[in-house]
């Protein structure tokens, strides 16, 4: 869509430009058909198109991990460590807004459904902070176990689940009452999270114990494990990461690391459908608007994979930049 | 005094202790330690080097207390770590009896030279105890003098002999010139990457010795060009006072690469290990102990975190409930190297990745891709249960 008005008739400058803003606005203000991947290593992000085409590179903070659309998707959020930085970008442009500092660093974060609110998880601090977004003000912190991990509301924002990676816990904060209510005793080191539709169910992966461990919300006790093992591979090489169910809450996809291949799970039975092979250590995932597409980040072989979710089969891989971490796609 | 003081604190500390019992467990572990531990005075080379130093695990141990806070209060078990320190004259023995009998802490971390820990591992064993070794390579702690009650985070130097004839093997560098030192380490070092070189193929060119000595009569063991005259791929040196190996790389006669005391050194841990959550690891450790992390340091960490792993998990704080838990296939620790590790149940030795690394990367993880095992590929590291010679006394 371009702008074809003739301009030796625009006798007006102002209402020129203002059309010229309005129309730039309504053309980017989303939906860009973007796809960004934050690059650990090379502490860039790389952005491709939905087909997976490379669109272009953007250098950014050091050792990008976690990314978060705001609530109007208006603007990313990136998480960088070794900066201990939140760089905010403008979606439509990529262009940086503004940086949040002095977040020790941060891994991973999940956006409170009001908007303001993002929960971090600080991966050197044994803490979750909560920052107040648009201020950048630090508003309360928790105590986790060391090297807190996966960040994850429920819908009505009342609950937030943090993994804590070395301490094997997951811990529930009440964000109402403001306190942890309690430390669940998960599998070794628990990574991300998973939240069924009916927000009955929260899967959390154990990436050394190769499992997704199920937790019953309501009594907050484990109830379940999903165990994998594609063929041909060892269980300790089973180090699952990234964990997606889809909006149906009929099927879920969980990244298994160094065993290479993502597993298809059917949620009701909660057995394995599927091992795909993909890159080296996957690890994180997204998806598509209509579900039609799994992209999986693959942090050893530095590429996407991007799997067709009707064949199950992966393709088309991507290179991207070094350490691929996470995905967020632009696509609605 | 300084134990005598020790039993008297950790005696008020055990009356205390019982007071709250109702409301809290507690688990304690004892770092022990002797004065004047030669490993650890730094010792200054010509022209004011310091070549090796070594730094005792107390400052690891810390670290993993303080990542157990948080899972003490998930489950209920107050975590505490105690130091006690052996002054010079005393019988090692003796004192941590003591230690044992006035706090019963009975989880011992034996930070001591060679002797003090034969001893105490040999004659504290079956006394329910627990002790680990975050310290000694020897290979002689995994067999002959094996013990039931000892369990050893640090990898044994049979395990680092065969990563790196893994690594040789795999990258096809079959035929080693091995430089030998005079230092009884040197020869029992080099005697265990001879097993390695046979169990993997390779062939030992040349085993030659060196000597510091600057005699012209002994031209042919310290001149570098002249002891590495031959054929051969690679360079393999096992040089515990590292005064002369140091000295070997570029100076070689062939453009060959240098392995061993030096060049690519095979550890337990290295600080610049970037994968499988390390770099958090380093930077706490650092953070804390302002150096960089080594292996003993990594393999003190891991005694604790077995120890917190198998109180969670068994939600037990009594010796045989922790012992069992260690010892048994169900134990996980994650040590931050990619592959879940437990305990051998045939020489109580922590089954683990090793790192193959420069001064400043990790080069390489054994074990090394392409060799297989049918329970475990870490099992092709070290004394494997068919060739393993422990015996233990006390089951």
């Amino acid at each position: 869509m371009s702008l074809e008005l003739p301009r030796g008739q625009c006798v007006l400058l102002a209402l020129c430009l203002s059309i010229l803003l309005l129309q730039n606005n309504t053309l980017l203000a989303k939906n860009t058909g973007l796809i960004f991947i934050s690059n650990e290593k090379s502490s860039d992000i790389t952005i491709l198109d939905l087909k997976g085409e490379f669109v272009r590179s953007i250098p950014t903070c050091a050792r990008p991990r976690g990314m978060h659309f705001s609530k109007d998707r208006l603007q990313f959020y990136v998480g960088c460590a070794d900066d201990s930085t939140i760089a905010v970008y403008e979606t439509s442009t990529q262009k940086i807004v503004k940086r949040i500092r002095n977040v020790e660093e941060p891994e991973t974060f999940d956006l409170h459904p009001d908007g303001v609110h993002l929960y971090v998880s600080n991966e050197e601090d044994a803490a979750a902070s909560v920052l107040n977004i648009n201020t950048g003000e630090l508003v309360a912190e928790y105590d986790t176990g060391e090297e807190p991990e996966g960040v994850l509301f429920t819908r009505d924002g009342k609950l937030v689940f943090v993994a804590s990676e070395a301490a094997n816990l997951v811990h529930v904060i009440d964000t109402v009452k403001g306190a942890v209510i309690k430390d669940i005793l998960v599998d070794t080191r628990p990574r991300r999270f998973a939240l069924t539709p009916d927000e009955k169910e929260l899967w959390v992966s154990a990436e050394l114990a190769g499992v997704v461990n199920i937790i019953d919300v309501e009594t907050l006790k484990l109830v379940g494990d999903i165990a994998f093992l594609p063929t041909g591979m060892r269980k300790e090489e089973v180090t699952p990461v990234d964990v997606l169910i889809t909006r149906d809450g009929t099927r879920g996809y969980v990244a298994l690391g160094r065993a290479n291949h993502v597993a298809v799970v059917d949620v009701k039975s909660r057995k394995v459908i599927k091992y795909v092979l993909v890159g080296k250590r996957s690890w994180g995932l997204a998806l598509n608007k209509d579900e039609s597409k799994l992209y999986i980040a693959n942090g050893l072989s530095d590429d996407i994979s991007i799997l067709d979710t009707a064949s199950l089969t992966v393709k088309k891989s991507v290179p991207v930049g070094t350490v691929p971490y996470g995905i967020l796609i632009d696509d609605h | 005094m300084i134990i005598r003081l020790l039993a008297w604190v950790a005696a008020v500390t055990l009356s205390l202790t019982v007071q709250v019992a109702a409301q809290q467990a507690q688990l304690a572990i004892t770092y022990v330690s002797r004065e004047g531990d030669q490993a650890y005075i730094h010792k200054r080379r010509y022209t004011g080097l310091r070549l090796r130093n070594r730094y005792p695990v107390l400052g690891a141990a810390k670290v993993a207390m303080k990542e157990s806070r948080i899972v003490g209060r998930a489950i209920g078990v107050k975590f505490k770590l105690i130091e006690l320190q052996l002054k010079e004259a005393v019988t090692a023995v003796d004192a941590v009896r003591k230690h044992i009998d006035s706090s019963n802490s009975r989880v011992l971390i034996l930070d001591l030279p060679l002797a003090d820990f034969l001893a105490v591992s040999g004659q504290l064993t079956g006394e329910s105890v627990i002790m680990f070794n975050p310290r000694h390579h020897a290979n002689r702690l995994r067999r002959q003098d094996c013990q039931s009650s000892l369990l050893h985070t640090i990898p044994s130097q049979a395990m680092l002999s065969d990563s790196m004839a893994q690594f040789l093997r795999k990258r096809n560098w079959t035929r080693v010139l091995m430089l030998v030192g005079e230092h009884d380490q040197d020869r029992l070092t080099a005697n265990a990457f001879e097993a390695s070189a046979k169990k993997f193929g390779l062939t030992i060119a040349y085993r030659r010795s060196f000597t510091l000595r600057n005699d012209p009569r002994q031209r042919d063991l310290n001149n570098i060009a002249l002891l590495t005259g031959g054929n051969y791929d690679a360079v393999f040196i096992s040089d515990e006072v590292g005064d002369f190996g140091r000295y070997v790389p570029y100076q070689t006669t062939l453009p060959r690469p240098v392995v061993g005391a030096h060049g690519l050194q095979a550890s337990a841990w290295h600080w610049t290990w970037e994968r499988h959550g390390a770099p958090q690891l380093n930077q706490r450790f650092a953070r804390k102990a302002k150096r960089y992390m080594s292996e003993t340091d990594w393999a003190g960490w891991a005694a604790v975190r077995s120890v917190v792993e198998a109180v969670t998990r068994t939600k037990r704080t009594d010796i045989g409930s922790i012992a069992g838990f260690l010892r048994s296939d169900q134990f996980v620790l994650d040590g931050y190297k990619g592959n879940p590790s437990n305990f051998r149940a045939w020489t109580n030795q922590l089954r683990q990745p090793i790192l193959l690394h420069t001064h400043d990367a990790v080069i390489a993880r054994a074990p090394i891709d392409g060799f297989l095992h049918k329970s475990s590929t870490l099992d092709t590291l070290g004394d494997d249960a068919k060739d393993s010679t422990c015996r233990f006394a006390n089951k």
